[in-house]
């Protein structure tokens, strides 16, 4: 025994297919000894079906849109058809006499003296009404009556950036912009026009004496587009006023979130707001906020005194339901003969349309030693919808420019892109993962530019992603034994589609010692013990520890309860396979259903939070903190380039990556294909395009924005490392925004070494291709 | 003649029958009756309801999703007389007396039809919204090829979208049925 709040525990540690070491750790007193290797454990780390899925392919699984309460009224959203004008008057007096409609909402006050009200993009919601059937409350919008003056607009990162009024915000108005990433504010910096910043600032060493010291210098533009998130459920929100309580259910990826967001909106307690988030049809970052449309859904709902439903229709999710920002990259790398860089500069500019930081992330800064770094930052304003976070938010922008800049580096010192990584890269994980890529995609086959002798060119390229290990220390769980034998695993978590229901059965199946059909998992309620959100690749690295710890009380509650009737000590018992046994004498057995009967109460429960990693966090802010080491991830991809149509296949992706301890493999590579896949798409296809004359958005539907398809997919080919490091009671990480970073810009290597010509702005459509091939002439250019 | 071809390849048959009640139809609500999964409705709907529409709406029967509404992502996939079609791009009105399958008469939870056990085998499922129409089609290919092959799968699902990404699980899980039926023949 050592003190009474912690003990010292041997954990396994290192790369499990290499050969594990162990590591010792200081662990609180009140948490389960160390987890062994998945190798050895029985749950953990198997392929066990999907928590929901017989719901979800029998279409029984009940999502937002499938609410309907007695009552519900049904909602529609007037929206701004101009991309930046002055509102004069908002006239709905007619719709307010109408039958049948029960509320209107003006998101404006145009009376208030003296205060001039805005529109700042195409889409933007003005009046929402509640009325009796859906159609009503269309129809009725027409009977609004705006005057608007029309104002000059920017809906382009280029030519807002050379504006010379603004046509967005004046520093007066900076205190209400929303932040489309990491919160902060966009009052701290000056606005110049309709550009802010730099906003993000890394900058250590003498960047000039850097570039004094390179032997070769890669330079590029570098230019990325604005995608948007394209979940197959739209945002969707009934909201439900009870006397003064707020009921919410809602598609959304941060239940206990968007609880606290309602409770602080209506002056509500946290205990009087109660959201739900069954089935939720996808997020990808766009379903994280209670934001104005569920702000409205609940004052529509108080104001008609009936529920109120609000749905997007996919217009309005591709203009305002959030995108990924835009950027422009002026990135410029130098390295030594030997490879090592001295010099990394680099100028981004981005948009986030009206929202605020529209970052590149700090991968260049971040993933290569090198002791000379500059970067700054600006975000760019745009009449056009604002941004929200989208799967890797700005690393994705930004390893496409870094990952091409080095494939460049390498390129012009004669050396492998692998080798060269191998010098400049200090994590020893994303060093093996790129063995193993180059060893399952053979690039030891990879030939020079442009060898093959027909119209079509074959070409192998690789890179890699960077992401902290993020962990949400405001999450907890519940683990309730039931004396029928049942248990249940409670927690407000949500499931968008990762698949963490499964992943909790497994961590608690595995602690008790039971089968996982004994175990339900009841969460995306927020009456149960507040959980995690789905955003940030932290929801596995939160929630499964404390579900594990709580799964240990109550086992050991359990056990207790048992020795002391069986007259032994609680430490000689053992639970196997859904039976209880004296270790010193095995026959000497209870099944685990009859040792719940013995329970004194109807049920027992446990509730545990998310402590700190055992390794101490390497930073740690609000509820958020970072583990000591991020995660690695590296894909290798193969295309096919037809230099005659200028049409780029995607032949295979190989997606190695580290998540920790991979708990379910098969759920784990679901999600790195939806990674990759969402990277195809973004490299080749997806861009919302802006009309620069009317100020609209050109493709809103799902017709004309391209979204990859089952035809045009990759082989995929993914390899998990399973990475133990002894931080946690189950040591697991996140994957999903690792898993979508590099597939664009291992695409555009692969895309050089195939015709020898960098593309340097995405989608990498045909056009593109011919006018870098110089085939063709002329166009934008 | 050629006309119905045409248009019955789409799953709408235009007969002399449903020209002589659309006559009638509208444009107030109007009652018709709809035989869904084996069952005969009568409901009343606004003559532009879709077929989507009073499936999820009169009927109840949301495993039918609208995730784009213009036929164009096929997450509505439902059946008329065994032929895929998209709910959203079908007036309920125009339904006549073809049967209508949707997911719910596929399979339910205790008794799911092979397609339904192999979705969830090998995982082809993510967030679940697109699932149902994926299913209708990936069963509506088995009935008519037992063994098809990955181009096959691939001209059957031309046009669904799925946004997390289930597209090589959903290969992977016909890939074995085709091959399970050929095991045991």
């Amino acid at each position: 025994m050592t003190d009474e709040l912690y003990r010292r525990e041997r954990f396994p540690s290192g790369l499990a297919h290499l050969g594990l070491d162990t590591v010792e750790r200081e662990i609180p007193s009140d948490e389960p000894p160390a987890l062994a290797a998945n190798a050895e454990l029985n749950w953990i780390g198997k392929a066990v079906p999907r928590w929901d899925a017989r719901e979800k392919v029998t279409g029984t699984a009940r999502y937002t849109v499938d609410i309907h309460l007695p009552g519900m009224l049904h909602a529609a959203v007037l929206r701004s058809p101009y991309p930046h004008a002055r509102i004069k008057s908002i006239d709905i007096s007619q719709a307010e006499a109408t039958p049948g409609v029960q509320a209107v909402l003006r998101l404006f006050a145009t009376d208030v003296p003296d205060e001039e009200v805005f529109v700042r993009y195409a889409g933007q919601a003005i009046v929402a009404v509640a009325a009796d059937t859906p159609e009503l409350a269309r129809q009725v919008l027409q009977s609004i009556t705006i005057d608007y003056e029309p104002l000059p607009f920017f809906v382009d990162l280029a030519s807002s950036k050379q504006a010379v009024n603004a046509t967005v915000y004046e520093n007066s108005d900076l205190a209400g912009v929303q932040s489309a990433g990491l919160p902060a504010m966009a009052t701290d910096y000056e606005l110049n026009v309709n550009v802010l910043g730099p906003t993000n600032q890394h900058s250590r060493g003498d960047i000039h004496k850097g570039f004094a010291e390179a032997a070769v210098i890669a330079e590029g533009r570098y230019q990325t587009q604005v995608q948007t998130h394209c979940c197959m459920e739209p945002h969707a929100i009934v909201a439900s006023w009870g006397g003064d309580a707020l009921e919410i259910w809602m598609s959304t990826q941060f239940t206990a979130g968007v609880r606290a967001q309602f409770a602080r909106q209506f002056d509500l307690p946290l205990a009087r707001v109660r959201v739900h988030a069954n089935a939720i049809g996808g997020g990808f970052g766009s379903k994280s906020q209670m934001s104005w449309y569920g702000r409205t859904a609940a004052e529509l709902s108080r104001l008609a005194g009936a529920p109120v439903r609000l749905v997007y229709h996919r217009d309005e999710e591709q203009l305002d339901s959030g995108n990924r920002s835009s950027s422009e990259q002026a990135l410029r790398i130098g390295a030594r003969a030997d490879g090592t860089l001295s010099a990394i500069q680099l100028q981004s500019y981005g948009s986030a349309g009206t929202a605020f930081n529209a970052g590149v992330g700090a991968i260049a800064a971040a993933m290569y030693q090198c002791t000379n770094v500059d970067t700054e930052h600006f975000d760019v304003f745009t009449n056009t919808g604002p941004s929200t976070a989208m799967r890797g938010p700005g690393n994705t922008q930004g390893a496409f420019a870094l990952e091409q800049a080095i494939d460049e580096i390498a390129r012009q010192l004669n050396m492998d892109p692998v080798v060269l990584r191998d010098k400049i890269d200090g994590s020893p994980v994303r060093r093996e993962e790129r063995r193993l890529g180059a060893e399952k995609i053979g690039w030891a086959q990879r030939t020079s530019p442009g060898a093959d002798s027909g119209p079509i060119k074959c070409g192998l390229g690789m890179a890699q992603s960077m992401w902290p290990a993020l962990v949400q220390t405001n999450a907890a769980c519940e683990v309730r034994l039931w004396r029928d034998g049942r248990v249940e695993v409670l927690s407000s978590v949500q499931d968008i589609g990762t698949g963490v229901g499964t992943t909790l059965i497994q961590v608690v199946a595995e602690e008790l010692g039971i089968a996982p059909e004994l175990i339900q998992v009841r969460i995306g309620d927020t009456e149960f013990p507040s959980g995690p959100p789905s955003y940030g690749s932290r929801t596995t690295a939160s929630i499964t520890p404390p579900a594990r710890v709580a799964a240990w009380r109550v086992k050991q509650a359990l056990l207790s309860m048992l020795a002391s009737n069986w007259e032994v000590s609680a430490d000689e018992l053992q639970i196997q396979q859904g039976q209880i046994y004296l270790q010193s004498d095995p026959a000497r057995r209870i099944s685990w259903q009859q040792a719940a009967a013995m329970l004194r109460t109807d049920r027992i429960s446990e509730t545990a939070g998310r402590g700190d990693d055992y390794a101490g966090f390497a930073s740690h802010n609000g509820d958020a903190a970072m583990a000591i080491n991020g995660l690695g991830g590296v894909q290798f991809a193969e295309v096919e380039v037809d230099t005659e149509t200028g049409v780029i296949r995607v032949l295979k992706v190989v997606a190695v990556q580290d998540c920790g301890r991979p708990i379910n493999p098969i759920q784990l590579e679901s999600q790195v294909q939806g990674g990759v896949l969402m990277g195809v798409s973004y490299a080749l296809l997806e861009e919302r395009i802006m009309d620069t004359h009317t100020g609209l958005m050109l493709n809103p539907n799902f017709i004309d924005y391209k979204l990859l398809g089952l035809c045009d997919m990759p082989e995929i080919e993914v390899t998990l490392l399973e990475n133990y490091q002894g931080l946690s009671a189950t040591d697991a990480y996140g994957i999903a925004e690792p898993a979508n970073i590099p597939t664009a810009p291992a695409i555009a290597n692969a895309v050089y070494n195939a015709i020898g010509v960098r593309l340097y702005s995405l989608p990498m459509t045909p056009d593109k291709v011919l006018q870098a091939l110089g085939t063709v002439r002329g166009g934008q250019g | 003649m050629e006309h119905h071809l045409a248009t019955k390849n789409i799953g709408v048959s235009v007969t002399d029958k449903d020209r002589a009640v659309a006559e009638v139809l509208g444009p107030g609500p109007v009652t018709i009756s709809l035989w869904v999964n084996g069952k005969l409705h009568e409901l009343t709907v606004a003559p532009h309801t879709t077929l989507a529409e009073a499936l999820r709406g009169s009927l109840g029967l949301t495993g039918t999703k609208i995730a784009c509404n213009h036929g164009a992502c096929a997450a509505c996939s439902v059946w008329l007389d065994g032929m895929v079609v998209a709910a959203c791009g079908v007036l309920a009105i125009e339904v006549g007396d073809r049967m209508v399958t949707t997911i719910e008469g596929l399979g339910t939870p205790e008794k799911l039809h092979p397609v339904q056990a192999a979705f969830i085998e090998h995982d082809a499922v993510q967030c679940g919204f697109c699932t149902p129409g994926m299913v209708m089609s990936c069963a509506a290919l088995l009935a008519r090829n037992p063994h098809p092959h990955v181009e096959d799968i691939e001209a059957a699902l031309t046009g669904h979208l799925c946004r997390c990404g289930t597209y090589p699980h959903i290969v992977s899980a016909m890939l074995a049925l085709s091959h399970n039926e050929t095991d045991s023949e």
